[in-house]
């Protein structure tokens, strides 16, 4: 985010790359607690139901892992992505973001597909423990989703610009990195949150 | 100002680019958000300080009339939240960015604007959280927050108030400690290897550390409240389900590692006071190095000790206990090690070393007080009563808070370029001792006798009145000292004893540059060869230990670089930061607020979006 | 440290990896149908998403590659929350897969 005299050696050309990873990788170390305090409100009350809807009750495991399977490849688009602009193959990098953007879109999508059926099951925020728990931590994660697509977005937009080619702006390798963090958390939730529970 | 006074003149004319709100606003200056921090810290900490002297005015009698139950739970809830979240964390930030680069051998952090956007998100977290005074009160549920008392929705905003502004401050602390671990990692001087570092330079980096992997912690955790409270979620409503001990969980695994983080700064600026004062190197340097890092992963693992009362079963009372003990360990070694850094030197008592001394005494007495909660069966006798509170003010105002003083004479002379006066420096460490134990110390009699915290009045006849009243004494004595100090750092501001660059005898690298330093720093990095390594300059050791000067001193004028870079000065974190003012605000007030959040997200967008724009580099210094 | 940066694996590597994550998957939605698993289905499901965890962090995020300091602010994270949250689940009676 800026440039700075790193050494007598080395003027006014810090390694910027570094620096950025290093910020993101402390960022999601992270983040492995913030998902995990959602993670195990969930677990505490993943039985207490009250008079609502069960987790079985309310649960379509094909429809989640059609969607599942979605954002993981999502993460070999973006790793195609990170690859084209490694080789500064602008066009092809375009090509590869967006198509993450589109996957995660998709994805959001089905989430919102599968909130509405549970509403309609009568699983809301409200109905139980076990309702508020699932609605926060799955919805932090399509939070998650969301920023990166507006981020991929972003990026694609930006590079027309030339701006990537200066390494200035946003980096793909750093969105990369969020991206496929957030793919982890969710094969994560997707195990615990769903499989475990039917 | 056609009439001010030479000496005033002059040090305008000296300084033209330190006036100017706008400069302020916009700068990415390490040193300036320091003092930025700083200043704000010293504005919240009188603040804090009315509220804890109104709280003793209530308890200086009996049946107090003083305040309404009301009001009292308002005073002691925003003096906790207000001396943990808005003085020390601030006051610690305020040190780790103004010397952390002067004594790692940098120019400035590793990402600037954010860093400059850390300092206004705080500011407006701090800001937000005061406002409700004016706005329906203040937050009334304790600053741990406990639900159900938090998360009920009663008519009044109070606790929004305090679940928003907690967040938004952890979010300036948690992207300022990602800032500073990079920083430490990358921007180190050649030659200054990670064990060459100073002291407070490795606890800043516990402490960040600490930050880092605590605070996502709490933000689930005030999520969660403020979802109860507002969309009406059950995650702490114990009659459908909800489970309030969870709260205390997500709460306490943050903040016990707050209390290292609040306490390990201190530590690290009386590593560095201690050695100067007394011409020798830190005793057992390693160990009060490896010892700040277990106490950072043990601070982990004893958050439950906070909860022996909520019936978490003997086995994890136990184990909890047990870890409670041994985090004394690496305390112990660290008191040991001061002490050893003391005994034999040429030890000089200047008002640093005083409050330096001051704090390992009272830290001790706070430290083994501490200890004894750590016994279960003896922490359920003294959960919730006075002796708690004796206990924590042993440790975050004898600690603490003595710690952070030391810091601030000890590097007054650096930040300013003036000597604060010796005498009342001394004046004012002797009153604040004075007062300081004239306080707390009843605390713990009382505390003992069974007086309970929280409680806004007690009745005659308990044996509480004459200790109630010495507490209350005492901290009037305390609100005198500090007259003290505000009265010695106006009068040196402008008229102090110039200080050049090196008037402690320093042993780190912020003390071979000017005082004030100049705005790039260091005219040349240096090259750092040893441990202390400006000590080693001037210094050769003989052959029966001592230290020998050098003659002829080392020459610390350098050819300037030719080419420095420095970040431009930026508008978009203050506006970023204001965006997310106005959304918080909403947010208190939802559903019709929400307009509000449209407008504060419009603001934090526009914000972002300049901010990715931005050049970054401003022309050749 | 060991800096062997730029060594990447090549996009033939990266669809050869997204096809075993997608294999895994497949194996991980079909366990949970077979009844004949039941008692073990747990240790299964944990971990065959733990393998499909370290495959995306190691390749695609390429950390396999990397300074050991990015793996190890990371791994800090990634030890610290189940050692944390699985003695919070402990108190509460609640442990993964019971």
């Amino acid at each position: 985010m800026t440039t700075e005299t790193l050494t007598p050696q080395d003027h006014g050309a810090p390694d910027m790359d570094n620096m950025r990873k290093i910020a993101m990788w402390a960022f999601l170390g992270s983040e492995c607690l913030f998902f995990g305090s959602l993670i195990t409100t969930f677990l505490v009350y993943r039985t207490r139901v009250g008079d609502g809807p069960s987790a079985s009750d309310v649960f379509d495991i094909p429809f989640t892992s059609v969607s599942s399977f979605i954002l993981l490849m999502s993460s070999l688009t973006m790793v195609l992505a990170h690859y084209s602009s490694v080789r500064k193959d602008w066009r092809q990098m375009r090509v590869w973001l967006l198509a993450t953007a589109l996957l995660g879109m998709v994805f959001l999508a089905g989430q919102v597909f599968e909130f509405t059926e549970f509403v309609d099951h009568g699983l809301t925020v409200t109905t139980s423990p076990f309702g508020s728990s699932f609605f926060v931590l799955t919805g932090f994660h399509g939070a998650h989703v969301a920023i990166g697509v507006l981020m991929l977005v972003a990026t694609a937009f930006m590079s027309y610009s030339g701006r990537l080619s200066d390494g200035e702006g946003m980096n793909v390798e750093i969105i990369g990195l969020y991206w496929h963090f957030v793919d982890i958390v969710w094969i994560v939730i997707f195990t615990v949150v769903y499989l475990l529970q039917v | 100002m056609a009439t001010v006074n030479p000496p005033m003149e002059a040090a305008q004319s000296d300084a033209p680019s330190r006036t100017g709100v706008w400069t302020w606003l916009t700068t990415t200056d390490h040193k300036k958000i320091g003092l930025l921090y700083g200043g704000s810290a010293i504005v919240f900490f009188v603040v804090g300080g009315i509220e804890a002297l109104l709280i003793r005015v209530q308890l200086a009698t009996p049946n107090g009339e003083f305040l309404s139950a009301d009001a009292y739970n308002q005073m002691f809830t925003m003096h906790a939240t207000t001396m943990v979240f808005l003085v020390v964390m601030p006051a610690a930030a305020a040190f780790t960015n103004y010397f952390l680069p002067l004594l790692i051998g940098a120019r400035d952090v590793a990402f600037p604007r954010l860093n400059a956007f850390s300092y206004w998100v705080f500011l407006f977290g701090g800001l937000f959280l005061t406002s409700s005074f004016f706005l329906g009160g203040a937050p009334d549920g304790g600053w741990f927050g406990y639900a159900p008392l938090s998360s009920q929705l009663n008519e009044v905003v109070r606790m929004d108030y305090w679940a928003l502004g907690l967040q938004i401050v952890g979010l300036a602390s948690l992207l300022a400690s990602v800032n500073f671990i990079t920083t430490m990692f990358t921007m180190r001087a050649p030659g200054m290897t990670l064990m060459r570092m100073p002291v407070f330079a490795w606890m800043a980096l516990v402490v960040n550390f600490l930050l880092l992997f605590s605070l996502p912690i709490i933000t689930v955790g005030l999520i969660q409240v403020f979802l109860d409270r507002n969309l009406g979620t059950l995650f702490f409503d114990a009659a459908n389900g909800g489970d309030p001990i969870l709260w205390q969980h997500l709460f306490w695994l943050f903040g016990h590692p707050e209390v290292y983080i609040l306490i390990l700064p201190a530590m690290g600026i009386v590593s560095e006071v201690l050695p100067t004062f007394s011409r020798k190197p830190l005793f057992g340097r390693s160990f009060v190095i490896f010892s700040g890092i277990a106490i950072g992963f043990m601070g982990f693992g004893v958050w439950a000790h906070h909860m022996f009362t909520a019936g978490l079963g003997p086995v994890a009372e136990a184990a909890f206990a047990l870890t409670t003990m041994f985090i004394a360990v690496p305390t112990g070694v660290k008191i040991f090690n001061w002490l050893g850094t003391v005994w034999g030197g040429s030890v000089r008592l200047a008002t640093p070393m005083l409050f330096s001394l001051g704090f390992i005494a009272m830290f001790v007495i706070g430290g083994l007080s501490g200890v004894t909660h750590s016994v279960a069966p003896a922490d359920w006798q003294q959960h919730d009563t006075y002796y708690v509170v004796a206990h924590f003010h042993y440790v975050l105002f004898g600690g603490a808070v003595l710690g952070l003083m030391a810091g601030m004479y000890y590097w007054w002379p650096k930040i300013t370029g003036k000597l604060l006066d010796e005498r009342l420096g001394k004046i004012h460490f002797w009153l604040i001792l004075a007062g300081f134990n004239l306080t707390f110390a009843p605390m713990h009699i009382l505390g003992l006798n069974g007086m309970p915290r929280r409680t806004y009045r007690y009745p005659e006849g308990l044996g509480f009145e004459f200790w109630n009243f010495l507490a209350t004494l005492g901290s009037f004595l305390i609100a005198v000292s500090m007259l003290v100090l505000f009265w010695n750092m106006f009068r040196t501001w402008r008229r102090g004893e110039v200080a050049g660059p090196d008037p402690w005898d320093g042993r780190t690298l912020e003390w071979t540059i000017s005082s004030p330093p100049p705005e790039h720093n260091f005219d040349r990095i240096p090259v750092v060869e040893h441990e202390d390594d400006f000590w080693y300059r001037k210094y050769s050791t003989a052959d029966d230990g001592t230290s020998v000067a050098i003659d002829p001193p080392p020459d610390m004028e350098v050819e300037p670089e030719a080419n420095i870079h420095l970040p431009s000065p930026s508008f978009y974190p203050v506006l970023t930061g204001s965006g997310m003012f106005v959304t918080l605000m909403g947010l208190v007030y939802v559903p019709w607020g929400l307009v509000a959040v449209g407008v504060g997200a419009l603001i934090t967008m526009w914000g972002l979006f300049g901010w990715s724009m931005e050049p970054i580099t401003r022309e050749d210094h | 440290m060991s800096d062997s940066p730029h060594v990447y694996p090549t996009p033939r590597d990266y669809w050869l990896i997204a096809l075993i994550l997608a294999v895994i998957t497949g194996a991980e939605v079909s366990v949970t149908y077979v009844s004949a698993l039941d008692s073990v289905v747990a240790p299964l499901l944990i971990v065959m998403s733990a393998a499909k965890f370290v495959i995306v962090v190691g390749y695609f995020m390429h950390l396999k590659y990397e300074k050991k300091l990015y793996r190890n602010l990371f791994l800090i994270g990634v030890i610290a929350a189940p050692l944390l949250f699985g003695t919070v689940l402990f108190t509460f009676g609640v442990l993964i897969g019971s």
